[in-house]
C-alpha cells in the first residue's frame, strides 16, 4: 500500500472518530480537566504530594521483588492466595480454575483495566461462565460490545441519548430511557441483581499493601465494595507495579487520585480490604438467615499479581517510568488530541492516552504502540497534570524513535538525501525525516528566497510533497525571510542604550525567527536593547526540538551538543541566554537533561530565559517600561510548553504592567503543535483542535491576536484572516 | 479541641451533602428517629450507651433486610474532618453490608473518632491493621457516577449519608 494511501486512510478514521465520538469526549475530558485545575488549587501542597507519590513509586518499583515475597507472605498468613502470573494466558488459567473449583456459573466484576488487558472476559465466556460487569460505564460497554475509550470514563465516547438509545433497544423497557437518572436506576437495579446471583466477584486493585495483604479500591460507585464483599469467593487482579510497602504510604495517592482522575477532592469510596474480610457472606438464597460468618473459615480469596511484561519494564530505561502511573487518566482528559478525538484513535489494545504508548509498548509490545504514538505531539500538557511526575512525552519520543529504528530501511532514502544531515537509520519515515530536519530545509529555503517560496507553492510542488512527504496542501508553508535576522543583526549598529545597564544577553536565533518569524527577532534585539542590555545574536542551530518531535533522538542529541557549544562561551562571557521560541526553552529546561551531560545541560538551562520571562526580570529590577509600548486590547494565546514550564505568567505580567487589555485562551494546545499539523493524515484533526481556540477568540475582532509560538502563529494564520504577532513584537519600541 | 474537630468534619460533610446531627449520647435515640425511615436495618453500634435496642431499627441483619430497608444504621469507626469521610471498619456483625446495601445509610460516630486529615488516619489504621482489624471503607457522601453522561447520585451504594456525632463518647 503507498504511502499515500495510508496517510488518506487515517485521516479518514480519525475523522470518522471524531465526528462520530468527539462531541462525548470533548465534553467529559474538558469536565474533568477543568475539574482537576480546580481540586488541585484548592490544595496548598499539590506539588508536595506528588513529589511524595512520585518518589514512593520510584522507591516501590526498585524493591518490586521483595514486596511480591512480602504479599504473598501477609495475603497467605491472612488466609488468602497469591498467584504470580507471568503473562495474559498463565493468569486467565488460574482464575478459569478458580472459577470452575468453586462451581460457579457467573462472576461478577467491578472495573479494572488490568482485567481488560488479559481479556479475563472472554477466557471466562469460553468457558461457559457468565462474566457481568458491574462499573456502570463498563457495563455500558458490554452492552454495546465495545471496548473502553478512557482509562477511567471507559464510556467517555458516548452521551446520555446515545446510551438511552441503546439501552432501549437492547432492552425494550415498558416506558423508554430517557435521562440520565432513568439509565442509573435502571442499570444498577440489572447489575444489582447479577451481584446478588453471582457466586464470584473480581475486583482490580488500585494499589496493594505488601505489609499488610491489603488492596486499595477507589470507586465512586461503589460496585467494587458489592463485589468484594457479596460472594464467597474473591478474586482480585492487579499489575505488579499496584504494590507499595504498606498503609502508611497511601495518603498522598489518596489525596492524588481522585483529584487527577475525576476533579474529586477524594474519592467516594476508598476501599482498604485485607481479604479473605471478617464481613459476613451474604446469602440471598436464605434470605432470612441472619448474617453470619465471614473471615478464612468461610471465605476464600485469591489475588492474581501480573507480571505480563512488567518485569522487562522495570528493567527498561525508557520505559520504567511508565510503572508509576496510577490509572488517573488525567493525561489524556489534559490533552488537545484526545480531548477531540478519543481514546478509540488515541489507544492501542488495551490502554489510552499520553501514558498508553509506554503501557501498549510494555504489555502487547510495540506494534500495539506504534498505531496511535504519533497523536502525541510533545505539547508536554500532561506533564504538569500526571499526579506522580511521569515524563510521558518523553516516553513517547523515547517509543517513536524506537519504532523508527524498526522500519523497513529500504523506503524511500534517496528523495531526502542531502536535506537530511541526520543520525538516524535508513527506512525512517520520509516525513519524520523531513521534519526532523526542519532547521536545513529553512537554511536552505531562506537562501533561495523568494524562488523557493514561489516554488514551494506551485500546484505541483504542493501535489509532490504531499505525495511523498505527506505534507498537507491545504496548509500554507511559511515563507522563508531572504534577510535573516542573523544578517540583519550583522549590518546594523546597536541602539545607544544598548550598554546603558549591567546584562548581557546572547538571542538564541531558532530557525522560525532566524528564516521566517525575522520580525520577532528584530523585536527582541531592540526591546532588550532599549532596555540597556547588550545583545549578540548566536548562531541559528537547530535546538532538538524537530527531530525529537519526530522520535529522531540521536540527531537531536547532535544538535543538542551543537547548541550547548555554541552557547556556553557566551555564558562563560557573562551573558545571558535569551530564548523567542517557547518549545526550544522547553528543550533545554526540561530534554536537554536526557541529551547532554548533567552538568552541560543544567548550566545551560540555568542561564537561560523566555524572552517575556527576561523582560519581565529587567522591568523588576529598574529597566525603565516607559520605553516600551503599551496600552492596546490584545486576544493572547499562550503557547503549551511554555505553560507547562510555567513561564507564560511573565508575558501576562508584562502586558499587564504595560497597560495592555488582555483576554486568554484557556485551550491545551492550538492542535498546530510543530509539524502535526502539517501531515495529511493529522491536518483535519489539528483544525478540529484548532477550532476550539477559534471559537474562544471569535468575539474578539478588535483586539490584536498575540501567540508566542512559531506554530501557534501559523495556526492562528488558519483559523483567522489577520495577523498575529508575538507579544515581543507587540512591546518592541518602534 | 474535640468541639473544633466535630464542626470542621460537619461543614465538611455539609459539603459532601452529608447532612448530621450533634448529639450527647443520652440524646441518640431521639435524634436516630428523626433520621430513620423505615423500615430499617442495623449492626451492633458498641458504643457505650448508645444502642439500638430499643429503636425500630432491626439487628441482625439478615440478605433481605439488607434489599427491603429504607436505612442502614451502623457505627461509624473513624472521620476526616478535612473531607468529611466516614471510615467503616469489616466486621463479622456485618456493618459493612449495612453500611452499603440501603438507600440511606445512617453512621453514628463518636467524635472522640475524629481524625483531623488522610495522614492521620493513615497512623491510626495502621495501629489498627496491626491489631487485626485490617480492612476499612473511608466513605464520603453518597454513591455517585457519571457514566450516564451525568452525575447522579444513588448507585450501588446509599443514596443518602446521614451522620450522628456522639459528642460526649
Amino acid at each position: 500500500m503507498s504511502e499515500t494511501t495510508t496517510r488518506a486512510e487515517k485521516a479518514a478514521r480519525i475523522r470518522h472518530l471524531f465526528q462520530t465520538e468527539g462531541e462525548a469526549v470533548f465534553e467529559n475530558t474538558n469536565h474533568i480537566n477543568n475539574g482537576r485545575y480546580e481540586a488541585n488549587a484548592r490544595t496548598d501542597d499539590i506539588e508536595e504530594l506528588r513529589s511524595t507519590a512520585r518518589r514512593i513509586k520510584e522507591d516501590a518499583i526498585e524493591r518490586l521483588p521483595e514486596l511480591i515475597e512480602e504479599i504473598r507472605e501477609s495475603v497467605e498468613a491472612n488466609g488468602g492466595t497469591v498467584y504470580l502470573a507471568d503473562d495474559a494466558a498463565d493468569a486467565n488459567r488460574y482464575i478459569t480454575e478458580v472459577v470452575e473449583d468453586n462451581d460457579a456459573e457467573s462472576v461478577v466484576k467491578s472495573k479494572s483495566m488490568t482485567s481488560e488487558e488479559i481479556d479475563v472476559n472472554e477466557a471466562l465466556e469460553a468457558n461457559d461462565v457468565g462474566v457481568y460487569e458491574t462499573d456502570l460505564g463498563e457495563f455500558v460497554l458490554q452492552v454495546a460490545d465495545e471496548a473502553p475509550s478512557h482509562l477511567v470514563g471507559p464510556a467517555f465516547h458516548k452521551s446520555t441519548e446515545e446510551i438511552a438509545e441503546l439501552f432501549n433497544a437492547h432492552f425494550d423497557p415498558e416506558t423508554p430511557f430517557e435521562t440520565a437518572t432513568d439509565l442509573t436506576q435502571f442499570a444498577r437495579d440489572y447489575v444489582g441483581e447479577q451481584i446478588r446471583d453471582a457466586d464470584v466477584g473480581m475486583t482490580g486493585a488500585n494499589f496493594v499493601f505488601a505489609e499488610s495483604g491489603t488492596i486499595a479500591l477507589v470507586t465512586n460507585e461503589g460496585n467494587a465494595r458489592k463485589c468484594a464483599v457479596t460472594p464467597e469467593t474473591h478474586v482480585a487482579v492487579a499489575g505488579i507495579e499496584k504494590l507499595i510497602p504498606s498503609v502508611r504510604e497511601f495518603p498522598p495517592f489518596a489525596e492524588l487520585i481522585a483529584k487527577a482522575a475525576g476533579g474529586q477532592d477524594i474519592a467516594t469510596y476508598l476501599s482498604l480490604l485485607s481479604p479473605p474480610v471478617d464481613s459476613p457472606v451474604i446469602d440471598f438464597e436464605n434470605p432470612d438467615e441472619p448474617l453470619s460468618g465471614g473471615g478464612p473459615e468461610d471465605r476464600e480469596f485469591h489475588l492474581v499479581l501480573i507480571d505480563n511484561g512488567r518485569t522487562a519494564m522495570r528493567e527498561d530505561d525508557e520505559l520504567r517510568e511508565t510503572l508509576y502511573c496510577i490509572r488517573c487518566g488525567a493525561c489524556a482528559n489534559s490533552c488537545a488530541n484526545f480531548q477531540h478525538v478519543g481514546g478509540h484513535a488515541f489507544g492501542g489494545e488495551t490502554y489510552t492516552g499520553g501514558i498508553a504508548t509506554g503501557w501498549e509498548a510494555g504489555v502487547h509490545g510495540q506494534e500495539s504502540a506504534a498505531e496511535f504514538n504519533d497523536l502525541c505531539t510533545g505539547c508536554s500538557r500532561c506533564v504538569n497534570a500526571c499526579p506522580v511526575k511521569i515524563d510521558i512525552p518523553w516516553i513517547n519520543t523515547a517509543v517513536r524513535d524506537r519504532i523508527n529504528r524498526g522500519a523497513d530501511p529500504e523506503r524511500f532514502d534517496s528523495l531526502v538525501e542531502g536535506l537530511t544531515p541526520d543520525e538516524e537509520p535508513g527506512g525512517l519515515d520520509v516525513q519524520k525525516r523531513l521534519f526532523g530536519n526542519y532547521g536545513t530545509l529553512a537554511r536552505l529555503g531562506s537562501a533561495t528566497a523568494p524562488v523557493s517560496n514561489w516554488l514551494a507553492d506551485l500546484g505541483p510542488s504542493r501535489a509532490l510533497m504531499e505525495r511523498a512527504f505527506g505534507v498537507d496542501r491545504r496548509r500554507e508553508l511559511p515563507a522563508f525571510e531572504r534577510t535573516t535576522l542573523r544578517d540583519w543583526f550583522a549590518d546594523r549598529e546597536p541602539l545607544p542604550s544598548a550598554d546603558d545597564g549591567d546584562r548581557s544577553a546572547v538571542i538564541y536565533p531558532d530557525a522560525y525567527t532566524n528564516y521566517v518569524l525575522v520580525n520577532r527577532g528584530k523585536a527582541a534585539v531592540r526591546t532588550l536593547e532599549a532596555l540597556g542590555v547588550d545583545v549578540a545574536v548566536a548562531p541559528c542551530y537547530e535546538s532538538g526540538r524537530a527531530p525529537l518531535s519526530q522520535g529522531m533522538i540521536e540527531t537531536a542529541r547532535t544538535n543538542a551538543t551543537r547548541v550547548a557549544d555554541s552557547l556556553e562561551p557566551s555564558i562563560e562571557a557573562g551573558r545571558d541566554v535569551v530564548v523567542i521560541e517557547p518549545s526550544d526553552l522547553a528543550a533545554f529546561r526540561r530534554e536537554y537533561d536526557r541529551l547532554l551531560p548533567a552538568d552541560r545541560a543544567e548550566n545551560l538551562a540555568e542561564h537561560s530565559y523566555e524572552i517575556m520571562e527576561y523582560v519581565y526580570g529587567l522591568l523588576e529590577n529598574g529597566a525603565d517600561a516607559a520605553v516600551l509600548e503599551g496600552g492596546a486590547d490584545v486576544a493572547y494565546h499562550s503557547h503549551c510548553q511554555q505553560r507547562t514550564l510555567g513561564v507564560d505568567v511573565y508575558t501576562e505580567e508584562v502586558l499587564s504592567k504595560l497597560d495592555y487589555d488582555v483576554v486568554t485562551s484557556d485551550v491545551e494546545c492550538c492542535g498546530m503543535a510543530g509539524s502535526f499539523g502539517y501531515k495529511s493524515e493529522y491536518y483535519e484533526l489539528s483544525m478540529e483542535v484548532g477550532d476550539t481556540l477559534r471559537e474562544q477568540f471569535e468575539g474578539e475582532t478588535d483586539r490584536t491576536l498575540v501567540a508566542s509560538g512559531a506554530s501557534c502563529h501559523e495556526q492562528l494564520g488558519s483559523l483567522f484572516p489577520r495577523e498575529s504577532v508575538h507579544p515581543i513584537e507587540l512591546v518592541a519600541p518602534r | 479541641m474535640v468541639a473544633d474537630i466535630t464542626e470542621r468534619f460537619a461543614s465538611s460533610m455539609a459539603a459532601a451533602n452529608v447532612e448530621s446531627t450533634r448529639v450527647e449520647a443520652a440524646a441518640f435515640e431521639a435524634a436516630l428517629e428523626e433520621v430513620v425511615e423505615s423500615p430499617a436495618v442495623g449492626a451492633p453500634l458498641g458504643i457505650e450507651g448508645v444502642s439500638l435496642e430499643d429503636t425500630a431499627v432491626t439487628v441482625p441483619p439478615t440478605p433481605r433486610l439488607l434489599m427491603d430497608a429504607e436505612t442502614g444504621v451502623t457505627r461509624v469507626h473513624g472521620g476526616i474532618a478535612e473531607y468529611g469521610t466516614f471510615v467503616i471498619q469489616s466486621d463479622a456483625e456485618g456493618t459493612e453490608p449495612v453500611s452499603l446495601y440501603p438507600r440511606t445509610h445512617v453512621g453514628v460516630v463518636r467524635a472522640s473518632d475524629l481524625h483531623e486529615d488522610v495522614e492521620s488516619v493513615a497512623a491510626w489504621l495502621d495501629e489498627e491493621f496491626d491489631a487485626g482489624r485490617d480492612s476499612a471503607i473511608l466513605a464520603t457522601g453518597a454513591s455517585a457516577t457519571g457514566d450516564m453522561g451525568e452525575i447522579v447520585r444513588g448507585v450501588h451504594g446509599p443514596q443518602t449519608v446521614h451522620a450522628i456525632v456522639i459528642t460526649d463518647r
